[in-house]
């Protein structure tokens, strides 16, 4: 056996990471389809992606680089303790350009810097399961994947319509994989649906609670559910950022002073920043923030 | 059994496993894409270095192993086997979490292994096939992990392996998948892949 100080690298057992690549092999192979793995205690609480964490723990080489984000930002509590937890343990190299990570951790965002082959993008996923608010029994939810009987979603789908007069899910919006499985795509805004498809990039989703793995392979075809005659529509924002002036990019408000003073920004807080250093380089004035 | 006896396994356990199995998730995510496994365990043949490696990456007491007649016919293999994963090995093929098989020619029809069942279609085989060469030419693979086409051959395999690979297809979400290796390299071709012509 090798020097007892690496046993341990990157936190998880040998044993546990066995267990979690042998799913993960299995979640490549079958897109969209929730592999059940043993998860395990991990030193954070569950609302902290555990399982997101254990999935870049098996992942982790000594050679990588780990970008871990949160809503899009990389100075979040959550992925600044995410990111110490892999330097301690893992000696890894980090960062915060999309570009030079191997390894993304993320909650809730894509980056807004297109994926490449090669790259890995790990989810953190709190509700693995898109037909659990329809059917709460899991061997229930388990026949229908298998049935491919996805009625009750479309069924759900349309009762939004038929009170809104759109489809009002804005989060997690439902996506059918390679034309089988219907897919969670974890708490991500649907802006961000259309960036999974044929993405050249490996995308890995780890649910720690509910100890589920799936996957999408690089170039997968991955469609929203919607109707012909209510097609799909990703979030559109009629205004570009504040401070870097990007349009087409997701956009957070945020409250500027007390008096109720807001503005929009990138919810991607590394692309904001490469806009930002690329106009001070080419010479461009920044956009002036609103008062 | 003495420890001495058996052949040595990863010099470096945490990162040797962590490396091939890397190799082998890449593999995986892109069908037919060959690629180099360097390792230097010397297993007693005719298992490969590059099947032990993915063996000793990935087989532990919770997984069982079955071996073709080939490999099955030489004790210390078995040894390797357990010695370096603990894993126990198996003469019913529709048990194996792994299959290794020596012999790609006579080997056993693809049905013949686990497919999973349809609630669960994660509990099936994955087979390492040892083949002499894997070429980027031949038949010719859509599906998930290939951008547009992949043209991917490995040989000797049995002469209805296409017709085997679209019946494997099929059948999908269940199936087998495979990971083929020669002495040096890796490739897989997972139940997601479509073969769209057979040459
Ligand atoms: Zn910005």
């Amino acid at each position: 056996m090798s020097d007892a100080a690496s046993y341990n690298f990157a936190y998880l057992d040998e044993q546990t990471k066995r267990m979690i690549r042998r799913a993960l092999l299995k979640a490549v192979a079958i897109p969209g389809y929730q592999v059940p793995f043993a998860s395990r205690e991990m030193p954070m609480p569950y609302g902290w992606g555990t399982g997101g964490v254990q999935v870049t723990a098996s992942v982790l080489g000594a050679d990588d680089t780990l970008k871990v984000i949160d809503q899009g930002s990389d100075d979040t509590t959550n992925a600044v303790s995410i990111r110490k937890f892999f330097e301690r343990t893992a000696g890894i190299a980090t960062t915060t350009h999309t570009s030079e990570a191997t390894v993304i951790q993320t909650r809730h965002r894509i980056p807004e810097a297109p994926l490449g082959e090669g790259q890995i993008l790990v989810y953190q996923v709190p509700i693995p399961e898109p037909l659990r608010f329809l059917e709460p029994r899991e061997t229930e939810t388990r026949r229908l994947h298998a049935l491919e009987d996805y009625g009750l979603m479309h069924v759900k789908l349309y009762e939004d319509i038929a009170r809104h007069g759109h489809i009002a899910t804005t989060y997690a919006y439902p996506v059918k994989v390679d034309g089988r499985y219907i897919m969670d795509p974890s708490p991500t805004p649907k802006f961000d649906n259309p960036k999974m498809d044929m993405c050249p990039a490996l995308q890995l989703f780890g649910a720690g609670r509910e100890k589920r793995i799936y996957a999408l392979p690089p170039y997968t075809k991955v469609v929203s559910l919607d109707f012909e005659d209510h097609p799909f529509e990703p979030t559109k924002f009629d205004r570009g950022c504040a401070l870097c002036g990007s349009e087409g990019i997701y956009l957070d408000e945020v409250v500027t002073d007390d008096r109720g003073g807001r503005m929009f920004v990138c919810s991607d807080t590394d692309y904001c920043e490469s806009r930002r250093a690329e106009a001070t380089e080419g010479g461009h004035a920044l956009h002036e923030v609103p008062r | 059994m003495s420890t001495s006896a058996v052949a040595r396994g990863f010099a470096d356990p945490v990162h040797d496993s962590q490396k091939v199995f890397r190799r082998a998730l890449d593999a995986m995510a892109h069908p037919g894409r060959i690629a180099q496994l360097g390792t230097h365990i010397e297993p007693p043949a005719p298992l490969f270095a590059t099947s032990a490696s993915l063996l000793l990456a990935l087989a532990d007491y919770e997984t069982c192993v079955w071996l073709d007649d080939t490999l099955a016919e030489v004790p210390a293999i078995a040894e390797f086997v357990r010695f370096h994963t603990g894993t126990r090995l198996t003469r019913a093929r529709r048990e194996a979490e792994f299959a290794v098989i020596a012999e790609p020619e006579h080997m056993p029809p693809l049905t013949a292994f686990a497919s999973g069942t349809p609630e669960y279609p994660d509990r099936s085989t994955t087979l390492i096939i040892q083949v002499e060469t894997l070429a980027n030419r031949g038949w010719q693979f859509t599906g998930p992990g290939i951008r547009e086409c992949a043209s991917f051959s490995a040989a000797p395999l049995p002469p209805d392996f296409p017709e085997q690979l679209a019946a494997n297809r099929a059948r999908f979400p269940l199936g087998v998948d495979l990971i083929f290796t020669t002495q040096t390299e890796i490739a897989a071709l997972p139940r997601t892949c479509r073969i769209v012509e057979a040459a």
